[in-house]
């Protein structure tokens, strides 16, 4: 199966903008495992702390980080 | 009973002068003379400030009753306060493996990053006006960039791998570069305690004429120094002297014009008494340092290795190999790092933290970001000399605990 071109329109968006971290990595760990297999999450979030948490979540998780479309937005596919 | 500090009335400056009047009578007495002597709190945050040495407070309260006088004046008094402070810069020189007219003292370890970085590209203006820098060093070493840049100038970051350790190639490239005036590399990181590789940097920048900073706030008195740099910094109360107390070192042959007015009294007007402390603490430290090293080295792993073991969805950051001695960083998944902070000082721990909601600028550490670690639930554990084993095993009985509770009251259990 080949996964489809990034960036592409997220299957969800997660709205976490005004939320101090930890919270958009706690919005996204409940939210993405809900989602099927190979599914894009977009997450919004403005905290300066979720350029860097919500990659490292990605990788302490073993999910896909696919990068930041835009400022404070971040997709996330689900592995 | 001992209460921990947060417990505590806040001081006033009455606690502590009606405490030399009638010591040990009346509330306010017991209340300076317990915040001085009464302290039940294992204190792992050394990295920001160790607490004053034996050495350095012997040599304070000497040096106070004999070094207030003004060393630039010519009377029996003065020359005394004027040999004072030679003496303490011969040893301090002595113990850095440097020429006494090479030290100077400064009035903290951020004054004397600020008077490397600005001195320094001063210095080699006519070469230039770059300032290479690796993206770790110390917001002291960041905040002069800035002014550089500015004032005109440019500054050039480079890059860590995940484990803070700078990038060597770039940074040789970087330094290769026209026009570059001055490079800036950390001696071993203060968040992560990962060991730069100094002596390689220093190799490249001499290639290519550049000289190399080097602040080493966290290696002077606790491990050998690198060798090959052209400016060092540190700073007395990271290894146990005194606060408000920096080291500059300018290496001779080194371009470089002091920021500021010119000023022939210089480090005359430095404050005698604690520098005559730091430098009595500082050979004191360095006598111990190997010892402490391998004590230190050891609580470290015991950490590094308990940690993770015992508390879920933790990721210990920074070097496992290259690293220094006293100090370890983690970060715990869902967790507040304030929230952290705050609930391990009410069970009578001192940590700080790289996470942004505990800093002045709710931003997070530019050492996490630049490594591309977590940096929200971080915790920093920093020891100096009187930290013990059991101090460590407590901290450690602990930690599952509160990470555990802070995580059940989130609502974050099992995600």
């Amino acid at each position: 199966m080949t996964e489809p071109a990034w960036p592409a329109k997220p299957a969800e968006v997660l709205d976490c903008l005004g939320q101090r971290c930890p919270l958009p990595v706690i919005a996204l760990a409940r939210r993405l495992p809900e989602l099927p297999v190979g599914a894009t999450l977009r997450v919004l979030a403005d905290d300066p702390a979720a350029a860097t948490d919500i990659p490292a979540w990605c990788r302490m998780r073993g999910q896909h980080y696919l990068g930041s479309p835009e400022p404070h937005s971040f997709d996330v596919r689900r592995a | 009973m001992v209460l921990p500090l947060s417990h505590l009335p806040s001081p006033t400056v009455a606690d502590y002068s009606t405490k030399v009047v009638t010591p040990l009578r009346g509330s306010a007495c017991r209340r300076g003379y317990r915040l001085i002597v009464g302290v039940s709190e294992a204190y792992f945050d050394a990295a920001s400030a160790a607490p004053l040495h034996p050495a350095a407070r012997q040599a304070l309260a000497a040096a106070l009753d004999d070094g207030w006088a003004d060393p630039a004046r010519l009377y029996s008094r003065a020359r005394r306060a004027r040999q004072l402070l030679d003496a303490a810069r011969g040893a301090t020189a002595e113990v850095l493996g440097v020429r006494a007219d090479e030290l100077s003292f400064t009035a903290g370890g951020t004054a004397a990053a600020h008077a490397a970085v600005l001195g320094g590209l001063a210095g080699r203006q006519r070469v230039g006006r770059r300032f290479v820098h690796s993206a770790i060093e110390h917001s002291a070493v960041l905040h002069a960039a800035e002014r550089h840049v500015a004032d005109g100038g440019t500054a050039h970051e480079v890059g860590v791998d995940r484990l803070g350790r700078v990038d060597l190639d770039a940074f040789a490239a970087a330094v290769a570069a026209d026009g570059t005036a001055l490079a800036a590399l950390i001696s071993a990181s203060h968040e992560v305690g990962t060991v730069q590789p100094v002596d390689a940097a220093a190799a490249a920048c001499a290639e290519h004429g550049v000289p190399l900073y080097v602040d080493a706030a966290q290696s002077v008195g606790r491990v050998p120094l690198p060798a090959g740099w052209s400016a060092l910094t540190a700073s007395a109360h990271k290894w146990g002297g005194p606060p408000g107390v920096g080291l500059l070192v300018v290496r001779k042959g080194t371009r470089f014009l002091p920021p500021g007015p010119a000023d022939e009294r210089t480090d005359r007007t430095a404050d005698l008494p604690a520098v005559v402390a730091a430098a009595a603490s500082l050979r004191a430290a360095a006598a111990e340092a190997a010892a402490l090293a391998s004590r230190h080295h050891a609580l470290v792993e015991r950490i590094r290795a308990t940690v993770p073991a015992t508390v879920p969805d933790v990721e210990v950051v920074g070097d496992p190999e290259r690293r220094l001695p006293h100090l370890v960083t983690f970060s715990c998944l869902y967790v507040d790092g304030e929230a952290l902070l705050h609930a391990l000082d009410r069970r009578g721990f001192a940590v700080s933290s790289g996470s942004s909601c505990t800093s002045s600028t709710l931003t997070p550490s530019h050492v996490l970001v630049a490594m591309g670690v977590l940096s929200h639930g971080n915790v920093r554990v920093s020891l100096h000399r009187d930290t013990t084993d059991a101090e460590v095993d407590r901290f450690l009985a602990e930690l599952p605990g509160v990470v555990a509770d802070l995580r059940a009251e989130a609502g974050v259990v099992n995600l």
